[in-house]
């Protein structure tokens, strides 16, 4: 069902701002692992137009994660467009995730 | 088996609790409710493993803001801003409202986080800081036991010494991995508050420790400027010097009715009403300890040092003199200000500062209103205890409501820790008010029974002799006039004695006239017998005579003589039957 509607709003994308996303994850760990693919599979159906998103290993860069505020993984950080959020968990529950990136569904 | 290592907390007492502080590179898990100071123990051991063991700690806060902690470890004298610059790292690991919550997470990110931090300032120690904020976050029992076995794993992994704090009315959602928390982590301690009579009542107590030995018990905390400090349990076994050498009181009446004063070292209780001079007596034991050169603790509570001082100067005690010289400390406190606990963590202090051989406290009875009545039981009978420990001889006052002495004792239940008991009372009658003195107890030694009473004169207290009569001690003006009455009455009652005693005199003189008279008419009749029987013989001999001669002068023959007819009728008898 939610696909459907996805599918039919995806035809008249509304914004064309470009959304700027870093994903902090434990590499290897299973939430991270989900919250990529599914970070992915929202990138692909609602943000046609672009985004920039990096994939940063907390494990590898553990001090710089603590620098950028980050707690727990899996955590999404939208920078822009302003105002920045922050999304944390697999990334699971898309209509939330869509709401915090602003993407009207 | 080698023993546990350990590392001690520096908490004044818990490393006597657990004998020889937490496990080290173990978890230990402080669990209680709110504000019962799990958070003060997690930050206080770690201030004490940087400034004492020269450790680096790590503190996770998942409730409290670095700063709120910062603030509240402010107000005691660990400098906690100055280690937070490079000894001590804390994480403020709230997750903010704002965060948008997509599903499961874990710690696994924030693990790998605090391994790097660990090994940048080469960290012994780590504290979790209400995880239960963080488990509640992961709205998932079978999550919550993951990320908890995430860390176990990790702080194994990592040889580090783990304190994790957590609620325990979190609700029953969390009551399950508690459980399991429990018995994954190898010490765990409960920390307790309650309120009581607007005083809080802070326990410690250790419930777990895999791998030692430890003591159980439930444990009174306090917090003095250095932290919280867990009241050392007593030793079970009492070790008191037992002193022979006799103290004065400053009474030399009351040295007497004591055998010769108190011994060194002992514990004396004073109770009585409002009034009864308890103060008085204290004031000039006091006195007499610092006249023999002893130095005195003078504590009073609700009771300026000044205003007792003056006091005491209007019934002949001088204690300024004693203050100058510094043979007398004088500590007043209001006990309503902290709770029981503290003012015993307080006198600790000043004992350990000033040590002194003799020590007032007036009264000890007050503490019961710092707080609850059992909590206050406890620390009069620790405080007795520790002062006695010292060598230290005492002199404790005691309010008690009511008149009776035995009231007292189930109030602070110290009597039965006090060696001696003297008790202190009103008589009042016919418009005065005079007081009474009795000794209810003195242990191992002969004491008086008497009631003595105390009279309050400008150049010192007297102890005078009581009047008895009808099973009534009377003083004062009362005794000046029972003792009249009775003078009277012991009067007419010798006069009445007299008059019975002559009445009894006349009356025997005169039984024993009237028994000579009787024995001298006794006397007659016996003669009158004698007189009597002597004629009667002499009367049958002569008739015996007369006869003889009656029968000679008529010529009759005799066969036999001195036979008569009762014979010859026999004789007849026989004869005739013969033939």
């Amino acid at each position: 069902m939610p696909r459907k509607k996805a599918k039919s709003r995806k035809a008249v994308p509304a914004l064309a701002t470009l959304v700027v996303m870093r994903l902090y994850i434990a590499a290897g760990a299973p939430n991270s692992v989900k919250a990529v693919a599914n970070l992915q599979a929202i990138c692909k159906k609602h943000l046609l137009d672009g985004f920039k998103l990096e994939i940063i290993d907390v494990l590898e860069f553990p001090l710089r994660a603590l620098a950028d505020g980050i707690l727990v993984t899996p955590s999404l950080s939208k920078i822009a467009p302003s105002p920045g959020t922050k999304i944390v968990g697999n990334l699971s529950d898309r209509s939330n995730v869509l709401f915090a990136l602003g993407i009207k569904t | 088996m080698q023993a546990l290592p350990k590392i001690p907390t520096g908490i004044p007492g818990f490393d006597d609790l657990s004998h020889g502080g937490l496990p080290r590179h173990r978890t230990t898990l402080v669990k209680g409710g709110p504000g019962s100071g799990k958070t003060l123990f997690a930050v206080q051991c770690l201030v004490n493993a940087v400034r004492k063991g020269r450790q680096r700690g790590l503190f996770v806060a998942f409730e409290e803001s670095t700063q709120q902690i910062a603030a509240n470890a402010d107000t005691f004298d660990w400098k906690l801003s100055a280690l937070m610059k490079g000894k001590l790292f804390f994480l403020d690991a709230r997750l903010s409202p704002e965060v948008v919550h997509s599903g499961d997470f874990d710690l696994s990110g924030m693990l790998a986080m605090l391994k790097a931090k660990k090994q940048e300032l080469a960290a012994d120690w780590i504290v979790f800081d209400g995880i239960d904020v963080l488990l509640t976050l992961l709205r998932d029992p079978a999550a919550e036991m993951r990320e908890i076995y995430r860390i176990r794993d990790w702080l194994a992994d990592n040889q580090m010494t783990a304190i994790i704090t957590a609620k325990t009315d979190g609700g029953p959602a969390g009551a399950v991995n508690y459980d399991f928390m429990q018995f994954m982590v190898d010490c765990v301690v409960r920390l307790t508050r309650r309120q009581e009579q607007a005083v809080s009542l802070h326990r410690l107590q250790i419930t777990k420790y895999r791998g030692s030995d430890f003591m159980a018990g439930d444990y009174p905390v306090s917090f003095g400027p250095s932290g919280m400090e867990v009241a050392p349990p007593e030793p079970v076994e009492i070790h008191h010097r037992a002193s022979n050498e006799r103290l004065s009181t400053g009474f030399e009446r009351l040295d007497k009715m004591l055998g010769g004063g108190l011994f060194r070292g002992s514990s004396t209780l004073v109770t009585g009403l409002p009034g009864t001079s308890k103060t008085t007596l204290a004031g000039k034991f006091a006195e007499a300890a610092c006249q023999r050169g002893e130095r005195t603790l003078f504590v009073s509570f609700d009771e300026g040092a000044e205003p007792i001082a003056r006091n005491l100067a209007s019934v002949g005690i001088q204690l300024k003199p004693h203050v100058k010289s510094g043979m007398l400390r004088m500590y007043s406190a209001r006990t309503e200000s902290t709770g029981a606990e503290d003012h015993l963590g307080k006198l600790k202090s000043l004992i350990r500062e000033f040590r002194p051989r003799c020590m007032v406290i007036d009264p000890l009875s007050a503490i019961a209103k710092a707080g609850a009545l059992e909590a206050a039981r406890a620390v009069a009978s620790r405080l007795i205890y520790m002062v006695k420990d010292q060598g230290i001889t005492v002199f404790i006052t005691a309010i008690n409501e009511g008149d009776d002495p035995a009231a007292e004792a189930t109030d602070l239940q110290v009597s039965t820790i006090a060696d001696t008991w003297i008790h202190l009372s009103y008589l009042i009658r016919s418009g005065e008010r005079n007081r009474a003195l009795t000794i209810v107890k003195s242990r191992g030694t002969w004491h008086s029974n008497q009631v003595r009473e105390l009279i309050l004169r400008a150049t010192g207290p007297v102890l005078a002799d009581v009047y008895t009569a009808g099973g009534e001690v009377l003083m004062g003006t009362l005794r000046w006039d029972k003792e009249d009455f009775e003078r009277g009455r012991d009067l007419k009652r010798r006069a009445e004695f007299d008059h019975k005693r002559r009445e009894l005199q006349v009356s025997e003189a005169d039984t024993n006239a009237r028994i000579k008279a009787l024995q001298q008419e006794l006397e007659r009749q016996r003669a009158d017998l004698t007189a009597y029987s002597s004629e009667n013989d002499a009367r049958i001999v002569s008739s015996t005579d007369r006869e003889k001669e009656l029968r000679r002068i008529r010529g009759a023959d005799s066969a036999r003589p001195g036979a008569n007819g009762h014979a010859k009728k026999g004789n007849g008898k026989v004869s005739r039957d013969a033939p």
